[in-house]
């Protein structure tokens, strides 16, 4: 997957000579996780930009690249140090073009990844994705596959407006076929990564290889799942979730996220409030727990797996 | 120590003519707009620049129509100072529909960026990283253009400010730093807050040249931003103006309080700079005709900006959904 992006991004920068890459750690370094492997020498320190570590300053560098109309993507290595920018994020980039009436538009891609999954300590771990979904002004792309993740990011970087675009670390050595010829992906448009009729998987981000795992399992066993990936969370595919949930009637959200104020929270109203008259019975959540995720093996207890995953279902089913 | 009075005499007559008039537009315009709020016709609040009104009119007049200004909340007088016009500012300040901004930023986000002003920021030092990047995308297209960033004291002591020297300095960003510093953070003084006399003493400490003006008369931050134009615009990189000025008015129309003993007011009178301006003026030969020639002028355009925005309707509820997300790429 890291290895989509990194010519989801190359594609880009060839064809929009003043898109800028801002960050740290991103020029001849390529990047904390290799994303950015061979761009500094392609396109020069000018625009794969290197510059001190203050994750604020590097945003709002970005917004007002932005605004003057060069379109800009600023790394946050870890989501974790969104922290330190959310004011660029939440009170600039996201309103910026509403309360100023329309006449500033800020094409900018913040890129961050998650590392839920490698046991680095409570504050290189957490997935704070339901922050940025909360906020109107803001779209959220959060692809599981290499596939998903080129084509979201092509399109992010057509977008004039400002994409939180969340990586998993677990998944940048996933992979997957990547046509050679250009396509994009829209956002908003679900993505069903496998047919089933007794429920649907909703799962996001780095639990999706766990859900695809879990299906596989309770094939097994008679059960026949639906896994559906929201590949955008805003705008998220109301719609097209509810379609799975009135074929199978249960529905099962998973991701590694905190459970409380969740993503899953808010896919599970949204389908009471479009499919009530469908379920035949509560929505489940199998989520990361609300605790602060502790470095070493431990971790593993505090993120769903296959198995969790897999025990929800049956519990639902039968 | 009551400083110099203004003189006009290396001047032309006719150009501190006019940034007196333009002072005493944005005067009338911010004594209207709390009149306005005292009505009820402004929601939330207004957050005047009375007393300050020198620092944007001696700087954007230094300035071409193609550079751009950042401002804070406290920034009316920086967007009419750079030609934003009175009437849809006021109307925006009122949230009407035919404001700059259509209504929805109102009093502390206005934006005119036909004329440079890319938005002013209601949270403090917010807008200074992205004045940055706006110097940054300049010094990328090779473009002769300067970004100013307005600040006051308070963002001084922001995180992002120090941020944003760094890597003005680090990049040579044409960027022009220009502190307001009135004294006051709503209602902590400088003494309360600043580690240094000075806060022009941050740009030392990252190479950036700084000046120290006074910042209630217009010709000498004029001077002063006119010699950081020309360091900026030769390619040497940020500049920064430390303008002392006094904050008049309460922090904001919809503050409490008082932060200045009676003394202290009485002082403020003293370094008004549009008496003394008007004095200079007079001293080079200006007579009180003219003068008031001027200052009709001036509180006309307001009284028509006023009438304008009461003319114009509030954006319809239906609309409220309109313009989250832009169109296109």
């Amino acid at each position: 997957m890291s290895q989509a992006i990194g010519e989801a991004l190359r594609e880009e920068m060839r064809r929009q000579p003043e898109l800028t890459l801002l960050g740290q750690d991103i020029g001849s370094y390529g990047g904390t996780f290799g994303v950015y492997r061979g761009l500094f020498d392609e396109f020069g320190s000018e625009r794969v930009r290197d510059g001190p570590l203050c994750e604020s300053a590097t945003v709002g560098f970005g917004i007002g690249l932005a605004i003057r109309g060069v379109r800009c993507v600023v790394e946050i290595e870890f989501i974790d140090f969104a922290t330190l920018a959310l004011d660029q994020i939440v009170n600039q980039a996201a309103k910026i073009h509403y309360f100023y009436g329309g006449q500033l538009t800020v094409p900018l891609v913040v890129r961050t990844p998650i590392v839920s999954r490698i046991g680095m300590g409570p504050q290189h771990a957490q997935s704070l994705e339901a922050w940025f979904m909360h906020i109107p002004g803001l779209k959220v792309a959060i692809p599981s596959n290499g596939y998903d993740a080129k084509g979201l990011l092509k399109t992010a970087l057509r977008d004039n407006n400002p994409v939180v675009f969340i990586e998993n670390v677990s998944l940048y050595n996933s992979k997957a076929e990547v046509p050679e010829e250009e396509y994009f992906i829209p956002f908003g448009a679900s993505r069903k990564l496998r047919e089933g009729s007794d429920v649907t998987l909703v799962a996001i981000s780095g639990t999706v290889p766990d859900a695809l795992a879990a299906a596989s399992l309770l094939a097994g066993e008679g059960i026949s799942v639906e896994v559906v990936d929201p590949r955008t969370l805003a705008p998220l595919d109301t719609a097209g979730i509810a379609d799975s949930l009135r074929k199978t009637h249960r529905m099962v959200i998973t991701h590694d996220a905190y459970r409380t104020c969740g993503v899953a929270a808010e896919i599970a109203q949204r389908m009471m409030e479009s499919a009530f008259d469908y379920l035949d019975a509560p929505i489940t959540r199998v989520t990361g727990l609300d605790v602060p995720i502790p470095s070493g093996p431990l971790h593993r207890s505090v993120v769903p797996d296959r198995d969790k995953i897999a025990s929800a279902i049956r519990s639902l089913v039968n | 120590m009551t400083p110099a009075s203004p003189t006009v005499a290396n001047v032309d007559v006719q150009l501190a003519l006019s940034l007196y008039q333009q002072m005493v537009l944005i005067r009338r315009f911010e004594e209207s707009a709390i009149e306005l709020f005292a009505k009820g016709m402004i929601t939330g609040s207004t957050h005047p620049c009375i007393g300050q009104e020198a620092i944007p009119v001696g700087v954007c007049s230094a300035l071409e129509p193609s550079d751009f200004i950042l401002a804070t909340y406290r920034g009316h007088g920086a967007a009419l100072a750079k030609g934003s016009d009175p009437a849809r500012l006021m109307a925006e300040l009122l949230t009407r529909s035919t404001g700059c901004c259509r209504g929805r930023g109102g009093s502390m986000h206005v934006c005119d960026a036909q004329k440079g002003v890319l938005g002013t920021n209601a949270i403090v030092a917010g807008h200074i990283p992205m004045a940055g990047g706006a110097a940054l995308a300049s010094k990328l297209r090779g473009t002769r253009e300067v970004t100013v960033c307005f600040f006051g004291d308070g963002a001084a002591c922001e995180g992002e400010t120090f941020e944003t020297l760094n890597m003005a300095a680090l990049w040579k960003l044409p960027l022009l730093f220009v502190c307001e510093n009135n004294g006051y953070a709503i209602s902590v003084t400088v003494s309360q807050s600043q580690s240094t006399p000075d806060i022009a003493d941050r740009a030392r400490g990252f190479e950036i040249p700084s000046w120290i003006v006074d910042g209630n008369d217009p010709l000498a931050v004029r001077d002063a931003a006119l010699q950081a134009l020309t360091h900026m615009r030769s390619g040497g990189g940020p500049a920064f103006l430390e303008c002392k000025t006094v904050r008049w008015e309460r922090h904001s129309a919809f503050s409490s309080g008082k932060y200045a003993n009676p003394e202290e007011a009485q002082r403020w009178k003293t370094v008004d700079p549009i008496p003394r301006l008007a004095a200079a003026l007079r001293d080079a030969g200006i007579g009180d005709a003219e003068l008031e020639a001027r200052t009709t002028a001036a509180a006309s355009g307001v009284v028509e900006a006023v009438r304008f925005a009461l003319d114009s309707p509030q954006p319809a509820a239906e609309s409220v959904f309109d313009g989250i997300f832009a169109e296109g790429d």
